[in-house]
């Protein structure tokens, strides 16, 4: 018993993780039906910003948080940049390119990355407190997993709240649901789809310093390459252009890879990656639209 | 003769290499109905798409005086032109009221609520349904909707494109009263495109005649649905 609900605790923890990436993929995928493949690398070069500002900048670096800050304004510029002058030229409804570019961008900014700060693991200064904040039947939830899970819940929040109550946020529905009529209402279309770029660069840098700040990990270029394929099964589950969605299909799947590396005996943990293969091939098999997406991916 | 909202000459455009219209002039004046008729192919869409500055344009689209080719689509709006395309537009996955909301995103006034309020009375259907997605209503309902979404803006100019597409003939009727009333109430200039001739002339002031994308004919509504040629072509009677 104890054994599972560790489990269950480390599934939630990590899914925490592969639910915002999966909502960064989602922001994207909304607006354009594009899945942005670099969208983890833009969230780990966010991460080693977060490193290097909170150790470097102005000598002896900048307080951790403001750093975070910093690092989700700058990764949400860049992003704008790139939505810009890689994506904007292109027809929109031609996917194939603009999937080879964001496959070329996940190359680029991961061979930058080495380039600047090596491929050596390093180790991330602590975002949270450290220590166990509450045991159950003698499993330990970890503060870091609480505030991982509160960060999750704040941030899918935040975008419920943005998306639904303001300007902006009516705008970047009414681009993802009908571009020509967004035109026809005088939305500049362009400068929407940037921002939903840019936010989701800052929810990934977010996402990225959330995951390799657990004691356990270190920052690494290639740290985020098996977040992105969790967190793409979990937006997939979860609907593709769903917030709530992405949230619900991230913690399923960090749920899933725990306990049947645990209860499985045939499943080595380096297998935990084809878990989530395996949940995507059923998602599109049995379901589609996944669990909560509001139409057929497809557009017509 | 009153002012001249919208005055085009030579207008050119197209898709790509295909042109698909030859030098059009035609003209619409405040508080008037105009209607473009046309048989399939022959450059209804195409027009209002290049008054609105959606496709690539030659020529010349003046708005009071303003020359608006060559602007995009988001300035036009703001210049006052509304346009509700073929197939209505809306947005269906927004709710009713969102529909109604994004419809005034150029406005900056406080005056939106009081608006949607006009529209609820006007079309009660809409209020009903002003929580559900706008992909749940009817064709008809959808094209009210378009229409009460188009007129949030406060055009100086509203631009039908087919409203009767895909509609019953008996709400296509109710529809055009519809725009008929909202012209004499609200004053608004409207130019509607259509291949009901019958139905759309009898709400207009003047038309033309549009084939192959060169205007053949133009006159008084009352003179295009006395024309032997054009009654044969496109009334069927």
């Amino acid at each position: 018993m104890e054994l599972f609900i560790q489990r269950l605790f480390d599934g939630l923890t990590n899914g925490s993780t592969y639910a915002l990436i999966a909502v960064a993929l989602v922001l994207i995928f909304k607006a354009t039906t594009l899945i942005n493949f670099a969208q983890g690398e833009f969230a780990m070069l966010g991460a080693f910003l977060v490193l290097v500002g909170s150790t470097e900048w102005f000598g002896g670096g900048i307080p951790m948080w403001v750093a975070v800050v910093v690092a989700m304004l700058l990764t949400a510029v860049m992003a704008a940049g790139v939505e810009r002058v890689l994506i904007r030229p292109f027809d929109p409804s031609d996917h194939l390119p603009l999937v080879i570019i964001t496959l070329g961008l996940f190359l680029a900014i991961n061979a930058l990355a080495g380039i600047i700060w090596r491929f050596d693991p390093r180790s991330f200064p602590e975002l949270f407190p450290s220590g166990t904040a509450f045991t159950v039947a003698g499993a330990r939830l970890s503060w870091y997993g609480v505030f991982s899970l509160g960060t999750a819940l704040l941030v899918m929040t935040g975008l419920t709240l943005m998306l639904n109550r303001t300007k902006v946020g009516l705008a970047f529905r009414a681009v993802s649901s009908n571009l020509e009529s967004s035109q026809l209402v005088g939305i500049r279309t362009g400068p929407t789809l940037q921002f939903g770029w840019a936010i989701a660069a800052a929810v990934g840098t977010l996402a990225a310093s959330v995951f390799v700040a657990d004691p356990i990990r270190q920052l690494e270029p290639t740290v985020m390459g098996r977040v992105l394929i969790f967190a793409a099964a979990a937006a997939a589950l979860g609907g593709l252009d769903s917030i709530w969605g992405a949230l619900v299909g991230g913690l399923s799947i960090g749920l899933v890879q725990s306990l049947l590396v645990q209860y499985i005996g045939f499943i080595p943990s380096d297998m935990a990656l084809a878990t989530a293969v395996v949940v995507l091939l059923l998602v599109l098999l049995v379901r589609p639209a996944g669990l909560f997406g509001t139409k057929a991916v497809e557009r017509v | 003769m009153s002012q001249r909202v919208l005055d085009v000459n030579g207008l050119q455009g197209g898709y790509g290499p295909i042109q698909v219209l030859h030098g059009l002039d035609f003209h619409v004046a405040e508080g008037e109905v105009v209607v473009i008729l046309g048989a399939n192919g022959a450059g209804k869409t195409t027009t209002l798409r290049a008054v609105s500055g959606m496709i690539e344009t030659s020529g010349s689209i003046e708005l009071y005086g303003d020359q608006i080719v060559g602007r995009n689509p988001a300035d036009i709006v703001r210049q006052g032109v509304a346009h509700v395309p073929q197939g209505r537009g809306t947005f269906p996955e927004l709710s009713v009221e969102d529909n109604l909301r994004i419809g005034a995103y150029t406005r900056s006034d406080n005056e939106v609520e009081s608006d949607m309020e006009k529209w609820y009375e006007a079309y009660p259907v809409l209020y009903e349904r002003r929580t559900q997605a706008a992909g749940s209503l009817s064709g008809g309902e959808q094209q009210m909707l378009a229409v009460s979404r188009a007129l949030m803006s406060r055009p100086r100019l509203l631009l039908l494109d087919e409203p009767s597409l895909g509609l019953a003939p008996l709400i296509v009727a109710d529809l055009f009263q519809r725009f008929g009333e909202l012209n004499k109430e609200t004053g608004v200039t409207m130019l509607v495109v259509e291949q009901n001739a019958q139905l759309a002339l009898g709400i207009a002031d003047r038309g033309y005649l549009l084939e192959s994308g060169s205007i053949v004919f133009e006159g008084a509504a009352d003179a295009l649905m006395n024309d032997d040629a054009i009654r044969k072509s496109y009334l069927g009677i």
